[in-house]
């Protein structure tokens, strides 16, 4: 059976709520008061999610096997002639399409509900800035394009929405672009996700000529489109043995794409550009740079798991590259003194693990993972938000201090999720976190010790945060400390819903060994089975549970040892953090400069490209200009002097030649053109006596005649 | 009765005499009274001949020049007159503005 209902044959309306406010704000916004901008565009926001819920509910209402509902609005690319790789020439199609299944259904909720959210937040965050409906206005464009790339049934429309997504970054982050560090993050985040997107798309060319469809699945569509998608095209391929484990163009293909997931959801060496897209809004921090857009990347390596399952060569750099960045990340993040960029290098350091769970196999755990970040993470940057709201735009933690009971809410909502992030039992990132780390355990014990460690480095990291901002004296400015205050309902309410989704958004996954029946990856299983039924998923949670109970004691003590760490760092003074930094004054530089990459980048990437810049533009000046341009004006002119010569001296100069031939022949004629009439006379006789001697016998014969 | 021969001499030598002094002389008056010497040197041939042949039109011819002289010499010194009025001068060489 089908699913079918209401809300599933109107998947489209999903982003088209989003899309149509953020069109009327962007082109009416100016006009529109305040209080109109908030209701629409949160209402949309909202809309959206009440479908997307509806939707939800409809497709569980069938069997997990049939959980597919896919719906084509329009054939967006007509049909046209594509050649294969085999040489077999097929109609290349794609389509404006939605689709719906268990992994589209965790994105969509988690996008639409977190969203709404923060669009709550929001009024409350931005009622005193300028341009509130531009930044609604971008908001729901974002929305609309983040809910594309995940409702997409095609790589090239969740490309269209991957780009989407990415604009709505760059413009968010320069939302205040009058600062000029805000406008060079807003580039910095758009040129090196430029870098990833080449990939991406190559990444999806190397698909539609490999297996000649781009279209996800063909499941949930009727006979009559008859259309391959991946899925079946690769099932097929492996079937008959055309592709197979391991084939160099399905490692080629993940790697490629993986190379677009890097970049978006800002792995190493494509990071860098996150910590400083912190200069946008805190809402955007939230929605943008910890809960949705990021994880566009978890999420198209996710849909892929097909292929990345016969490439395990392409797995292992997903898995490596992800533990890597999450140590890296969380190890600069143990030093930040801006909040805001603690929570950046924090989110870097997640996704790293999501890649980690990606890269191991455990789909489902990276997923799951996705999910409960997008809960704490979107909290703590939006109760960081709050917190910067109380201190009036302090951002740095070295001046905060003594807040937990002058902004309680904040503070209670701030510590759940601190909790969470930390994997503190029964939080929602206990579930998810330890699921990674027990995979990675059964695939490589180094991939889950760097892991392990990472998740002691977080809880470090978090509550040295926690009890820097909220704990202690306050070291705020007079002026400051004045002025902190609660922030108002539109803003706390929010706090406390993703509080509790903390707190009880990872018992969705409750895992076998702890008595529940993992209920989310079963929910995503269909779609991230893969086609080789011996590769992939099959192998995961298998290893005893004796091995689980010590894993999850592991991280809970490693978790433990980061808290009590930093609480003797931040809280007793028992360990001062000076003489620690004083003691390895190389290393702490080193992650204070956070690795100097940027400056590496600089020197070794933006200023060679800019000398090349240079060089073109030298080229430019010289041989396109010097050569060309000026050329062509220097043989112009030439020309035209040589033309003019010849005009000046042979044209004119044979009419001034025949002029004078005139006069000089006129010479002797104009000598007898005396003007006296007297001489005048002296020629008519002369003529006439010439005249009568040569005529003279006629007169002779006259004058005889006359006789 | 002189044969007819005479009187074309003396008409020839009128006629020379009026060119010659029409084709040298500076003073416009003078040529004025040269072309009246020519003209005549004309009557007398016309006269002559109308004698020599008893026919009257040769007489009639020579009233009409001598009508025509008088208008001629009219004109003429009236002409020469605006013109010494101009440029204070009666001589022949003078009178350049026709090649102008």
């Amino acid at each position: 059976m089908t699913p079918t209902g209401y809300f599933l044959d109107h998947l489209w309306l999903i982003p088209l709520f989003p899309l149509a406010t953020a069109a009327l704000m962007l082109f009416f916004g100016r006009r529109l008061p305040k209080v109109g901008v908030s209701i629409l565009c949160v209402g949309s926001v909202g809309l959206s999610f009440i479908y997307a819920v509806g939707a939800v509910f409809q497709l569980l209402a069938t069997e997990p096997e049939h959980r597919v509902a896919q719906q084509i609005l329009f054939e967006w690319l007509t049909p046209g002639p594509m050649q294969m790789t085999g040489g077999q020439a097929i109609p290349f199609v794609a389509d404006w399409g939605f689709l719906l299944d268990p992994l589209s259904c965790v994105m969509v909720l988690v996008v639409t509900g977190v969203g709404f959210l923060i669009h709550v937040y929001s009024v409350g965050y931005m009622a005193h800035e300028g341009g509130y409906y531009r930044f609604f206005g971008y908001m729901n464009l974002f929305m609309f394009a983040m809910l594309t790339l995940v409702l997409a049934n095609n790589m090239l429309l969740m490309f269209v929405g991957w780009e989407g997504v990415g604009l709505c970054s760059y413009l968010l982050i320069g939302f205040y672009f009058l600062k000029k560090s805000a406008s060079d993050a807003g580039k910095k985040a758009f040129i090196v996700n430029r870098i990833g997107d080449a990939g991406f798309i190559l990444g999806i060319l190397l698909t539609a000529v490999t297996l000649g469809t781009i279209r996800f699945t063909s499941q949930g569509l009727s006979g009559a489109e008859g259309a391959v998608g991946i899925l079946q095209a690769l099932k097929a391929a492996v079937d008959t043995h055309a592709l197979a484990y391991g084939t160099p163009v399905l490692t080629s293909i993940a790697l490629l794409l993986f190379v677009g997931a890097v970049g978006k959801s800002a792995q190493i060496p494509l990071y860098v550009w996150l910590p400083d897209a912190m200069e946008g809004p805190t809402p955007v921090s939230a929605l943008i740079h910890a809960a949705t857009m990021v994880t566009a990347g978890v999420y198209m390596v996710a849909r892929m798991n097909a292929i990345y399952q016969l490439a395990p060569f392409a797995m292992n750099v997903v898995a490596v590259v992800g533990v890597v960045t999450a140590i890296f990340a969380a190890s600069m993040a143990l030093v930040q003194n801006d909040i805001k960029k603690v929570l950046a290098y924090s989110t870097i350091s997640q996704l790293g693990y999501m890649f980690l769970a990606l890269g191991v196999g455990a789909f489902a755990a990276g997923v799951f993972h996705l999910m409960t970040h997008a809960f704490f993470k979107a909290l703590l940057f939006l109760g960081a938000g709050s917190v910067i709201h109380a201190m009036s735009g302090e951002q740095d933690l070295q001046k905060m201090g003594g807040l937990w009971s002058k902004i309680p809410i904040t503070a209670k909502t701030f510590a759940v999720a601190t909790l969470a992030i930390a994997g503190i039992f029964p939080l929602a990132g206990f579930f998810s976190k330890d699921e990674i780390l027990g995979h990675a355990f059964e695939k490589n014990p180094a991939l889950w010790l760097v892991g392990f460690v990472t998740a002691g480095m977080t809880a470090f990291y978090m509550f040295r945060l926690l009890f820097l901002a909220f704990f202690g004296y306050s070291r705020a400015d007079e002026q400051v400390e004045k002025h902190i205050h609660e922030s108002p309902p539109t803003m706390t309410i929010p706090l406390m819903m993703l509080a509790g989704l903390s707190l009880v958004g990872g018992w969705i996954g409750w895992p076998l060994s702890l008595g529940g029946d993992a209920r989310f990856e079963k929910f995503l299983e269909p779609v991230l089975s893969g086609v080789v039924a011996e590769t992939g998923a099959e192998k995961i949670g298998q290893h005893g549970l004796a091995i689980e109970y010590i894993l999850m004691l592991a991280s809970l003590s490693i978790a433990g040892a980061g808290i009590w760490l930093a609480y003797h760092f931040y809280r007793t003074k028992r360990i001062a953090p000076e003489l620690v930094a004083g003691k390895w004054p190389k290393l702490y530089q080193l992650l204070l400069h956070k690795y100097y990459v940027d400056e590496i980048y600089d020197a070794a990437i933006v200023e060679r490209t800019k000398d090349l810049g240079n060089l073109l533009g030298r080229f430019d000046a010289n041989v396109i200009d010097g050569v060309g341009v000026n050329g062509a004006g220097w043989l112009a002119r030439s020309g035209s002097t040589l033309s003019m010569w010849w005009d000046k001296w042979i044209i004119d100069g044979l009419l001034n030649f025949s002029a004078k031939l005139m006069q000089l022949l006129s010479y002797p004629v104009r000598l007898l053109q005396t003007g006296m009439f007297s001489s005048y006379a002296m020629l008519i006789l002369v003529g006439l006596v010439v005249l009568l001697a040569y005529y003279g016998h006629h007169v002779q014969v006259l004058l005889r005649s006359v006789r | 009765m002189l044969p007819i021969g005479h009187y074309l001499f003396l008409s020839l030598a009128l006629f020379i005499i009026g060119v010659l002094g029409v084709v040298t002389r500076r003073n416009v008056i003078v040529v004025l009274m040269s072309i009246e010497l020519i003209l005549n040197a004309v009557n007398i041939n016309l006269v002559a001949f109308s004698r020599l042949y008893g026919d009257v039109d040769g007489q009639v011819f020579a009233l009409f020049i001598i009508a025509d002289a008088a208008a001629e010499a009219a004109v003429g010194l009236g002409i020469i007159i605006a013109f010494f009025r101009n440029r204070e001068t009666v001589l022949a060489d003078e009178m350049d503005l026709l090649k102008w």
